[in-house]
């Protein structure tokens, strides 16, 4: 398999992460997108380092899943939290930080 | 001892910083000892260099004492510098002089002034200026002197500020002279450009080395427009027409400033300038007839104006710009000895003059208008006897100071071939003489005319201002006899030769010759007109009272027009400050800096709220709205480096 089939897939992983970011308005599935359009950068991180011989791209990857797991808790705590206050998973209705 | 030149000044600086700083805790005696001590210690210097001076040599004295680099910048040099000249001397010994006797009046005149320490302080000050002055050895620094005793003109103008009058008239000759003041600066800044100098020693030299570049210009060189500049300068300061108008008014201040400053030595700073520069004036011939010209008709102007005003030093006010007059005339013709001769003596005559109308004025509590005084010969004697010397001095009755120096005046026009300078001048006198004693008469003659319970109060000034009084009074009748004309025999004229070194590299016109008889017989004219014009006064005012009133209403066009002083103020008013003052309210103000500059400052703040005000719609809190735009946005960098940038 060539790079570019990985970079392909990389893409339309981001595409469908970023598209279901801006449609979806519950929290969790938002959330899961996010974790969507990460791991799609992690499959480009790793097929670059595998095609150019580098390790540097494994070790990104590291690093993200590292802040994805970061982000993960903290975000389902704010979902808890949000829930708790507002009784609604959608984030339309949580937009009270505007002028 | 001149090397105590520098000790002069500053002296009454140390006056001035005293009383200035401390005087509000002092006493009044102290305050006033300090400042008069201040003035008699310069006065006593100012006698010591003089006598010094007159131990050297006739081509020596002329002593340039540098004491430091004041700017040096590229190729200009200023250095802070005293030159002690005969020129200069008379100067100081005038200035330190009149103005000792002054400040020992002023002490019995502002005794129940309030800010009597402030009133020292600006006269020690104002003399601290003048000495800078006259000192100076070169153009910049004699700038700083000249701005200096504008600047103490203008606060003791305005030294009763509550009085709304006295705060114009402060501003008024403040303005006046800036105006001046520009020429003046103007003509400095031409003179560098010329002779990349500004000492008087170093430009007057190379005026007179260089006879090719520098000869008697015909018609306007660099040498008359260097003339023409700093001779508007004169014109400010020694109230000369077009701008004469400030000194009427600054009679608002205290009598003894009116006498130092409006009459004795600030005003003749004009006249001293124009002898300084000399040889400058001396070889632009167009420039010296613009002096002569100008110094007539302010003659002339001022004395028809003295003739009808009521207020007593409004009177005085216009005599002294009637007299300086004089002495530009002198200086147009090129007799500038004689310029300076009539200087001094009008130094101490009008000095004397305006202290003996300040002691009326106090006899009077403050009564300052001669339709309402009269009769106090008896009362105020040493007044009027001292007042009685001044105005024959000033009406030029031979052997007092006035004869001498105004009849060299005259003759000098005559002598360098202006006939009708020395007519108009001649009836000048005239009118000169009939001024000054219709306010002899009217203030100590006739009927009193003040109200019965000033009459009560009316008596003679203490001893502190009668003294100064006595004192000018014998300057007035003796400082003639400096100058005495070739046809007294009495030897030549010595305050001429004393002169001469100044003016040695002035190019003195030649004199045709006259004999003495001539000059006799002129000195006789003019002794007959004066004489003429007292004996008017006497019929109008003392045999025939009430003539003046006939007289007004037969000729009430002219008299009209003279007491209103010719519509000049008016004519200023319309032409020249209405026109400033509403082009700067209804243009520079309203337009230009409401509208133009207030309207930038407020549209950048104005638009950014506009635009803000569209722009806060973006900020809805909608995260998947942000989350779009970040999208559309890093879509638009991405195509625009793959386009643009690849």
């Amino acid at each position: 398999m060539d790079l570019i089939h990985y970079l392909v897939l990389s893409m339309l992983l981001f595409i469908i992460g970023a598209a279901g970011f801006i449609i979806k308005k519950n929290v969790i599935s938002v959330f899961l997108c996010l974790e969507l359009m990460l791991n799609a950068v992690n499959l480009s991180f790793v097929a670059f380092a595998k095609h150019l011989n580098q390790v540097q791209g494994q070790i990104f990857v590291f690093l993200v899943m590292v802040v994805a797991a970061a982000e993960a808790a903290v975000g389902l705590a704010i979902t808890i939290v949000l829930y708790r206050n507002r009784k609604t998973l959608s984030v339309d209705d949580a937009d009270s930080m505007k002028w | 001892m001149t090397d105590s030149l520098w000790l002069i000044p500053l002296i009454p600086l140390i006056g001035a910083a005293i009383n200035g700083l401390a005087g509000k805790r002092l006493p009044k005696s102290a305050v006033s000892a300090i400042a008069c001590g201040a003035a008699g210690i310069s006065f006593l210097l100012a006698c010591i260099s003089f006598v010094n001076l007159l131990q050297l040599a006739p081509e020596q004295r002329h002593v340039l004492k540098v004491y430091f680099t004041w700017i040096a910048s590229g190729d200009f040099l200023a250095k802070a510098g005293f030159l002690l000249d005969p020129l200069s001397a008379v100067m100081i010994l005038v200035v330190t002089g009149v103005g000792f006797v002054i400040h020992i009046y002023s002490i019995g005149y502002m005794h129940a002034e309030d800010g009597y320490y402030r009133f020292f302080a600006y006269m020690n000050l104002f003399l601290f200026s003048m000495l800078i002055l006259v000192l100076s050895g070169n153009f910049l620094l004699m700038f700083v002197g000249w701005e200096g005793v504008g600047l103490c003109s203008y606060l003791l103008i305005g030294y009763y500020f509550d009085r709304r009058s006295a705060a114009d008239a402060g501003k008024k000759a403040f303005i006046v002279n800036r105006i001046g003041d520009v020429g003046f600066i103007l003509g400095i800044f031409l003179v560098f450009m010329t002779f990349n100098s500004l000492d008087f020693g170093e430009v007057f030299g190379q005026i007179a080395a260089g006879t090719e570049r520098f000869a008697v210009e015909s018609g306007i060189g660099i040498l008359t427009a260097i003339a023409l500049l700093l001779f508007v300068g004169a014109t400010g300061k020694s109230a000369q027409i077009p701008l004469y108008v400030w000194l009427p008014d600054a009679m608002e201040g205290p009598t003894p400033v009116s006498a130092l400053i409006h009459a004795a030595t600030m005003v003749t700073a004009g006249v001293y300038m124009v002898v300084r520069c000399s040889p400058i004036f001396s070889r632009a011939p167009l420039a010296m007839d613009v002096v002569m010209v100008v110094g007539i008709a302010t003659t002339v102007l001022a004395a028809t104006i003295g003739l009808v005003q009521k207020d007593i030093k409004r009177v005085l006010a216009y005599s002294t710009v009637s007299q300086l007059g004089y002495m530009f005339v002198a200086a147009g013709v090129g007799a500038f000895s004689a310029g300076i001769f009539h200087l001094m003596t009008h130094a101490f005559f009008k000095a004397l003059l305006f202290l003996g109308a300040g002691s009326v004025i106090h006899a009077l509590s403050g009564e300052q208008d001669l339709m309402r005084m009269g009769g106090l010969r008896k009362h105020i004697p040493v007044t009027y006897r001292t007042m009685m010397i001044a105005a024959l001095a000033i009406s030029g009755i031979f052997p007092l100071a006035g004869f001498f120096s105004k009849d060299e005046i005259l003759w000098s026009a005559w002598a360098q071939g202006h006939p009708f300078i020395w007519l108009f001048g001649l009836i000048t006198a005239g009118l000169t003489a009939f001024y000054m004693f219709r306010l002899v008469f009217l203030a100590f003659y006739g009927e009193a005319r003040y109200p019965e319970e000033v009459r009560h109060h009316v008596h003679e000034s203490p001893g502190s201002m009668t003294g100064p009084l006595v004192v000018l009074g014998i300057l007035s009748v003796i400082g003639g006899f400096v100058g005495t004309p070739l046809w007294m025999h009495l030897g030549p004229n010595r305050f001429f030769s004393f002169l001469e070194p100044s003016l040695a590299l002035a190019r003195l016109p030649e004199g045709h010759e006259f004999s003495h008889m001539a000059e006799l017989g002129f000195a006789a004219i003019s002794l007959a007109v004066a004489g003429v014009g007292i004996y008017i006064a006497y019929r109008i005012y003392v045999l025939n009272p009430g003539t003046a009133e006939n007289l007004a209403s037969r000729l009430s066009g002219i008299y009209r027009i003279l007491f209103r002083k010719y519509y000049v103020d008016e004519l200023y008013d319309a032409v020249l400050v209405n026109p400033t003052v509403r082009g700067s309210t209804e243009l520079l103000w309203k337009r230009a800096d409401v509208g133009l500059i207030d309207g930038a400052v407020n549209g950048v703040g104005s638009t950014v709220q506009r635009m803000a005000a569209i722009l806060k719609y973006v900020q809805n809190g909608l995260i998947r709205s942000y989350a779009a735009w970040i999208l559309l946005g890093t879509a638009a960098v991405l195509i625009y480096i793959s386009v643009f940038r690849s």
